[in-house]
């Protein structure tokens, strides 16, 4: 196998990680390819969200390779991560709730990363143009001044990917974006997300089946840590595996 | 160095040394076990783990002169009064003080480091009003006195032995509680996934304030431990903060094995050193060898792997 | 804090600095005695830690309980160059050997120890003062944050580094005068620092340099540093998934607060005229703590007055009832982590600066309306 093929973004090989024994990702194997939405689905404690922290640093790999773009991402720190290209979102929303939603965009801004261009980082048109862009894009214009405590669950996800988008990754990954929505929030990031990644590749990890038919270029079944199953959407659905273990209940 | 000594006079000290050791092991452990529960299993930091102590010892010092003056017949035994005495005066108020004041702060684990801090200086401002600056020290029974010789050069004191009898009955006695006990379980299910404890029906609540209540009485119960090997001052607490805290962050938090071993390998590293360097060096080396490896190692000596 | 105006002082920041410079330079040196006066001065040096703290503590979620580490050692640094400026052969001639420090003489020491020699020159004393508290902080801070210590584990490790060093110093007697410290300190230079007029001038002097620590922490507060610190105290991992490498910018504050506090302890070296021990172990690095919290965790102008009012608290009780003062001070911790998390400043900005600002909006209404608001003023 080649070290890096410059047909995939991502290519994640033999990615193993061990909780006291407990392999949470066993063996897993996957690659992404150049504007692909990969969506991963499986049941509740799958390891999907494992996955995601194994690869923008926040776990320790016991073994195997996560190769983005030619960097091998597991040997390096979550910052130089960021800065290769790759954006992640939690789970549960984790925005600044000390500060406004202009604030919580400008702290995400790729500009002043040391310490020294922390203290020197200027405020100016650019900067403020680019935060009232994505703040449109994320449907949080008029609440720039808001702190971001007074959100609702909903708005602070939005908020979330606005941080991500501003950064611009060529990798972008979600956990569960429209989990806990209302019904009209879902409808409103499903638009959102069909317009963000279109220029990118991106993972997403989602339960809700009618979502991921909408936006998924792939889906990959994970199960105990391992694939189940992996192809198009209307491939995966009918694979008595996936069935039996995940859309059968 | 060593010239100067015959070989059974090296062996004598020797032996000395590790008793001392010993000792001071027990002691550590003593003062580490209401800590390492209370800390270990609710991440709580109590400063004023040492006042709490140090009210045992009061409590000790105030049981044997009341022996003395109207039970004197029954003045050998006093001792294991005294101990019930300690465990339930420095518990009840564990119980007070986590329903007046720590409850409210579990989420600001650095708040309640400052207010048990606050708690300590009243406390010992209420020793001091009510003992006396002056350091006081009780009478210890005839049986406790002297030392049992071993060789002709070798004796150890009776009272050191006591010390390490009680370490070992104690930790004994928590390790029941925490592993056999149904409290033992419900404080582990809580510092595990305190939500899903609370969803199965555990009263956390309840739970917490009994797990600082016995933290705390186990800590009176080594104050008056304490008083068979020295005398009690209003602020000799605040002497065991660092070594106390150090002992149980170096074991690693949540594990009572780990505090027993931390408490052994600190106490040993000190008693070692002291013969070679004054007794000041000995303890900064001690410390300064702990911090190091917590800071290469800061999950301590034992710890379990928890999700973030 | 609005968009527009993200300056370096709001309005209610220069209401706050200038009251504060006028009850520093004027208020306090025409009402007190010169004896008073200088110990205000003492007070004042706390604040450098305090001020320290709060961006610690207050905006970057690091408590240290080992800031008496860093004013200690600042303040040893500059009581080791007046030590040798006072041990002149002439003035240490009964010696048996003169020329040293007298404590060294007394622990049969014959020679200055090579580490006390460039403590000769002035300049490297005063380099010495910030340069050694940073590099300690430096050294602890990389330790800890590059391993992801924090919370009370940090708070435990700072608090045993400062019995430590108590514990080293008061050990150490023949090197670093012991448990009673370096003492009887006379001239800066030749110049006779235990006169009235000398205390007076280095009042003033500690003024302006409290002042501008002051102001290099406003620079820092409204910096986007100032921002990702808080970000960081509240979400952590948020802040690195953005691509910041949280342990420096940490160890950049924890090192900057101990700068403060190591010229607090120069300060308080010559304005005091001793430093020991006392004045670097738990019970005081808690203190300091307690000063900021006092005067609100979230303000460096509250810190300032949380350390003079409750030193100044701390001298007036246990002048006259010391059984109360423990109590208080006991009572003053838990009350302000339970009912005022945010001291003075928090209650200032509660109660008193909406009425300011409503005042001063009603007078400039016709110039425009006011874009600062009050809870601007309590970051
Ligand atoms: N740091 C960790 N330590 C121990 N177990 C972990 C850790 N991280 C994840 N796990 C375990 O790995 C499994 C997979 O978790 P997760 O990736 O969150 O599942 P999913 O997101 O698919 O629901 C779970 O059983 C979880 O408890
Ligand atoms: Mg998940």
């Amino acid at each position: 196998m080649l070290d890096h093929n410059p047909n995939f973004v991502l290519s994640v090989e033999g990615l193993t990680v061990s909780f006291d024994g407990f392999k949470a990702v066993d063996d897993l194997s996957f690659y992404v390819e150049p504007n692909e939405c990969r969506v991963i689905i499986g049941p509740n404690g799958a390891g999907k969200t494992t996955v995601l922290d194994l690869i923008c640093g926040r776990t320790r790999a016991t073994s195997g390779s996560v190769n983005f773009k030619g960097n091998e991402l597991l040997t390096m720190r979550e910052d130089q991560i960021v800065h290769a290209g790759v954006g992640r979102k939690f789970q549960t929303p984790s925005v600044y709730e000390d500060l406004t939603v202009f604030e919580n965009l400008e702290l995400s801004y790729p500009h002043g990363y040391s310490v020294f261009g922390a203290l020197t980082f200027r405020r100016n048109d650019t900067v403020k143009l680019r935060i009232q862009e994505i703040a449109e894009t994320i449907f949080l214009d008029t609440l720039l001044e808001e702190k971001a405590a007074y959100l609702s669950h909903g708005q602070k996800q939005w908020l979330e990917i606005g941080m991500l988008l501003i950064q611009d990754p060529e990798l972008l990954m979600l956990d569960e974006p429209v989990a806990g929505m209302s019904v009209a929030e879902r409808r409103k990031t499903a638009e959102l997300l069909n317009k963000i990644i279109t220029d990118r590749s991106v993972i997403v990890i989602e339960h809700d089946m009618g979502f991921v038919a909408d936006i998924a270029t792939r889906v990959t079944v994970l199960h105990q840590g391992k694939t189940l199953s992996e192809g198009s959407m209307e491939r995966v659905q009918s694979d008595p595996k996936v069935i039996e273990v995940y859309l059968g209940h | 160095m060593f010239a100067d000594y015959s070989m059974s006079e090296l062996g004598a000290i020797f032996a000395m040394q590790g008793f001392a050791g010993l000792i001071l092991f027990s002691v550590f452990v003593l003062m580490a076990l209401g800590l390492a529960i209370i800390f270990g299993q609710m991440g709580v930091i109590n400063m004023a783990h040492g006042e709490f102590m140090i009210l045992g010892a009061y409590m000790t010092y105030l049981t044997s002169t009341l022996f003395e003056a109207y039970l004197p017949g029954l003045f050998s035994i006093y001792f294991f009064i005294a101990m019930i005495v300690a465990f339930f005066a420095s518990g009840l108020l564990g119980l007070f003080v986590e329903w007046s004041m720590i409850r409210h702060l579990y989420k600001r684990p650095l708040d309640t480091l400052l207010a048990t801090w606050g708690l300590s200086l009243i406390l010992q401002q209420v020793y001091r009003s009510v003992f006396g600056a002056r350091e006081v020290g009780v009478s210890i029974p005839d049986w406790m006195m002297g030392s049992l010789p071993l060789t002709d050069l070798v004796e150890i004191p009776i009272n050191g032995i006591f010390v390490m009898v009680l370490a070992v009955a104690i930790s004994l006695a928590v390790y029941y509680l925490m592993f056999r006990s149904s409290w033992g379980l419900q404080v582990r299910a809580i510092s595990q996934n305190r939500v899903m404890a609370d969803a199965v029906g555990i009263n956390t609540a309840w739970t917490d304030r009994l797990t600082f209540g016995i933290g705390c009485g186990v800590a009176g119960v080594a104050g008056s431990a304490f008083t068979m090997i020295g005398s009690t001052g209003p602020t000799a607490g605040q002497l065991y903060i660092v070594d106390t805290f150090l002992v149980v962050v170096f074991g690693g938090a949540g594990s009572l094995l780990g505090t027993i071993a931390s408490a052994f390998s600190i106490s040993q590293a000190q008693s070692i050193m002291e013969f070679f360097l004054s007794g000041s060096m000995a303890k900064v080396l001690t410390l300064l060898v702990v911090v190091g490896i917590l800071m290469i190692r800061p999950q301590g000596l034992f710890s379990l792997k928890l999700r973030k | 804090m609005s968009i527009a105006s993200n300056r370096l002082f709001t309005r209610q920041d220069i209401i706050g600095f200038a009251v504060l410079a006028a009850v520093v330079f004027i208020v306090l040196p025409l009402t007190l005695d010169s004896f008073r006066l200088n110990l205000f001065g003492k007070y004042l040096t706390y604040a450098f830690v305090a001020v320290g703290l709060v961006l610690c503590w207050g905006a970057g979620g690091i408590l240290s309980l080992g800031q008496g580490v860093f004013f200690g050692l600042g303040g040893y640094c500059m009581a080791m160059f007046l030590k040798l400026e006072a041990s002149t052969p002439e003035n240490t001639a009964i010696q048996s050997t003169p020329g040293i420090p007298d404590f060294m003489d007394w622990n049969q020491l014959t020679a200055l120890p090579w580490w006390w020699e460039p403590f000769n020159t002035l300049t490297f004393a005063l380099l010495a003062v910030v340069a050694v508290p940073v590099m300690f902080a430096f050294i602890i801070g990389v330790a800890m944050f590059r391993r992801r210590v924090g919370g009370v584990y940090f708070a435990i490790i700072t608090q045993a580094f400062a019995a430590i060093l108590t514990i080293l110093i008061i050990g150490q007697q023949g090197f670093t005068g012991g448990v009673n410290g370096i003492t009887d300190l006379r001239t800066l230079q030749g110049w006779d620092i235990r006169t009235d007029a000398a205390k007076e001038t280095l009042y003033y002097v500690n003024g302006v340099l409290l002042f501008s620590c002051l102001l290099i922490a406003q620079f820092v507060r409204k910096s986007k540093l100032g921002r990702l610190l808080i970000a960081m105290r509240d979400q952590e991992d948020r802040v690195r998934f953005s691509g910041y490498d949280v342990a420096s910018f940490k160890i950049f504050i924890f090192c900057l607060g101990a700068a403060f506090a190591g010229i607090g302890g120069a300060m308080f070296t010559l304005q005091v005229g001793f430093m020991s021990p006392t004045l670097v172990g738990i019970v005081p690095s808690i203190e300091m703590v307690i000063f900021c919290a006092v005067g609100g965790r979230l303000s460096i102008i509250g810190a300032v007055y949380g350390a003079l009012l409750v030193n100044w608290a701390k001298t007036s009780l246990s002048e006259s009832f010391p059984e109360l003062w423990l109590f208080g001070l006991g009572g003053l911790f838990i009350a302000v982590v339970m009912l005022f998390p945010n001291g003075l400043a928090g209650l200032y900005a509660d109660h008193v600066a909406p009425r300011i600002d409503r005042l001063l909006s009603r007078k400039s209404a016709d110039v425009g309306p006011a874009d600062d608001t009050a809870r601007a003023a309590a970051e």
